[in-house]
């Protein structure tokens, strides 16, 4: 690849600490992310999505800790940098925005209050100036009668509205990272869709990179450029989009991918995955999802894969794919045939 | 906010009217004939139907509670029965007194409460924490009787820094105030960090960190004023409490104070002044309450204040 890597994730650990054991809740994560571009990262609870996402920018809570590994943004690594420098990054180069839009806003303060926050942290404006750009903010999230709206407080604004904030506040200083925490989780279907367009549009017009948090295929389909999956604190599969849908390699994803609903073909029954994800506490010692893969030999369960290339560009974490593979060798991994 | 401030002050007149019945009723439901204690025990027949005419102890009871509320809103409560003084005059110096020494405890706890509150809920299960925690516990369960005795043998009579009795000059002030204010101090610190801990944990905190905010700034500007609604709530009361418990302290340090007053004029059955002392307390309560349903309206745009 020779676009500029704008995020280069290298073996993050992240760990909760307790007294007696330690909860690795992002075990060995890599990846890169394109300037420009949108990476999904893809899973179901307790995947370690969030946390990584929390940890890039050293939001984590205790005895959340990161425990290793680098995560380089524009060359310089936020795991090491100061706390100073790193709140210099905050709201600034790096933005976030949070999947309840109900709860991520303070309810004592007005939005422009909020709004103004971070334009005089990050960029010394005033009140006055920091308003002005506060309603043009507003303007740009499509929020109608921004100077009315400025002056309101959370709890007056819908779901949707509040987002929309939450976005305008993340945009205030015109990041080159969008950090999106599961960004319309909590939203209704028909927001939703807003909420996605408006960021791929931003995107499209500030040149953005997006860092997009979902468990959501169809979120993933819509916005992203990467993808990501992760299971059980590691990334089991890197692809670009269209392969990911098209091909996918690892059984957790086409797990996933069986498991919505198509309308390109009859599907008589979904499939969910069986099981649940392992407990971060008690992870399996072999392949994370040896236990609910299909196809799991004894190979799986005593050993890990590693998160090898493959002959397309993607990555992925299987012994399938390997030399080594001594399952049924005719196995074909794949998910219901797609039209698009 | 004017509408709600006016709807409050009208509805204040019921609640008073309630107060000045239950204070009328405390001295005709007590046993014994006013006019007797007034004119002494062993007063002729003559005298003490003299001194209940002049006080219209005959008149019907509806007349007497109506002449009652009328002299009490001019702040007129009659002359004491033991000492014939008006009780206005006899009471509002002291009246002050007790009013002082309660502003200032009220102060130092806020200020101590909070202070040491927040540093236990920002660094929970420190070493910290878990001292503010203890000192706060022996704050609450000690007498204020004893801690009292307690630094005036330290501080007057050890160390001779502080004067062991009085009130007035800022000298005097000190250990009295600390006194009446740890108990204060002790319950705001530990609701103060029970409210800060929850609101720490809220998403809208982990917002502001995302904004590049400095962890001061998150935690007084973000999280204080979230949390401060229960606080406010206890201050108010404390406040209360503070006006009419203060008799101990006042006691101990010889201040010359309502509570002192209150007390004495009760044992020798001064029924004018305890009446009026009762009201004015009672007057003093409910404004501040209303002080304090005020503040939450600017505390939290989203209480609806009806």
């Amino acid at each position: 690849m020779s676009e500029e890597i704008i995020l280069d994730i290298k073996d993050l650990k992240t760990s909760f600490e307790l007294d007696d054991f330690e909860v690795k809740a992002v075990d060995g994560v890599s990846f890169k992310l394109p300037k420009g571009k949108t990476i999904g990262i893809v899973g179901e609870s307790g995947s370690g999505k969030s946390i990584t996402a929390l940890s890039i920018l050293r939001l984590l809570e205790k005895p959340g800790r990161i425990k290793g590994g680098e995560i380089n943004f524009k060359g310089e690594d936020l795991t090491k940098m100061s706390d100073k420098r790193i709140r210099d990054i905050r709201g600034n180069e790096i933005s976030m925005i949070f999947q309840e839009p109900m709860t991520s806003l303070n309810p004592v303060y007005t939005v422009g209050q909020q709004i103004r926050e971070t334009l005089k942290v990050h960029q010394g404006l005033g009140k006055e100036s920091g308003t002005k750009k506060g309603v043009e903010l507003l303007k740009l999230v499509g929020i109608p009668s921004p100077e009315q709206r400025i002056n309101q407080y959370p709890h007056e604004l819908s779901g949707g509205m509040r987002q929309r904030v939450m976005i305008a506040m993340a945009l205030a200083c015109n990041p080159d990272l969008l950090i999106a925490d599961e960004p319309t989780t909590a939203l209704d279907v028909t927001i939703q869709a807003q909420i996605l367009e408006l960021i791929n549009d931003l995107q499209k017009d500030l040149g953005m990179s997006v860092l997009m948090i979902t468990h959501d295929m169809g979120v993933v389909a819509e916005t992203c450029d990467y993808v990501a999956v992760m299971y059980g604190g590691k990334v089991v599969e890197y692809q670009d989009v269209k392969s990911l849908f098209k091909n996918p390699k690892h059984p957790y994803t086409v797990g996933l991918l069986n498991s919505i609903p198509r309308h390109d073909i009859d599907v008589e029954e979904l499939e969910p995955i069986k099981g649940n994800v392992p407990n971060a506490s008690e992870m399996p010692k072999g392949c994370r999802f040896a236990p609910r893969c299909p196809f799991a030999t004894d190979l799986c369960v005593e050993e890990l894969p590693t998160l090898d290339e493959q002959s397309d560009g993607g990555e992925v974490r299987c012994w399938i794919y390997t030399d080594r593979w001594n399952g049924d060798p005719e196995v074909k991994v794949n998910a219901k045939e797609r039209t698009t | 906010m004017f509408q709600f401030i006016v709807r409050r002050l009208i509805q204040l007149i019921p609640v008073l009217l309630g107060v000045t019945i239950l204070v009328f009723s405390l001295m005709h439901l007590s046993p014994g004939n006013p006019a007797h204690i007034i004119a002494g025990e062993n007063a002729p027949a003559s005298t003490v139907e003299q001194i209940e005419n002049r006080l219209g102890l005959n008149d019907p009871i509806i007349t007497q509670y109506f002449r009652f509320v009328k002299d009490a809103a001019l702040l007129d409560f009659g002359n004491s029965w033991r000492t014939s003084l008006p009780v206005s005059s006899e009471l509002w110096p002291k009246f002050w007194v007790t009013f002082e020494l309660s502003i200032y405890s009220t102060i130092f706890s806020i200020f101590l409460g909070l202070f040491a509150g927040i540093i236990s809920a920002v660094r929970q299960y420190s070493f910290a924490d878990i001292s503010i925690m203890l000192v706060a516990l022996f704050g609450l369960s000690m007498p204020n009787f004893w801690l009292g005795l307690m630094l005036m043998q330290w501080f007057s009579i050890q160390l001779g820094w502080l004067p062991p009795t009085g009130w007035g000059t800022p000298q005097q002030i000190i250990l009295p105030v600390i006194t009446l204010g740890t108990m204060g101090a002790a319950v705001i610190a530990r609701m103060t960090r029970s409210s800060m801990l929850d609101v720490i944990s809220q998403d809208y905190i982990r917002t502001a960190r995302a904004k590049g905010l400095k962890e001061k700034v998150v935690i007084y500007r973000h999280a204080l004023k979230n949390a401060l609604i229960p606080v406010v709530t206890v201050v108010g009361l404390q406040f209360g409490s503070l006006l009419a418990g203060s008799v101990l302290t006042e006691s101990v340090f010889a201040i010359n104070g309502m509570g002192k007053l209150i007390v004495d004029r009760i044992l020798a059955r001064d029924f004018p002044v305890v009446q009026a002392s009762v009201l004015i307390i009672a007057v003093v309560f409910v404004f501040v309450n209303l002080i304090v349903d005020i503040s939450y309206k600017f505390l939290n745009k989203r209480i609806k204040l009806d």
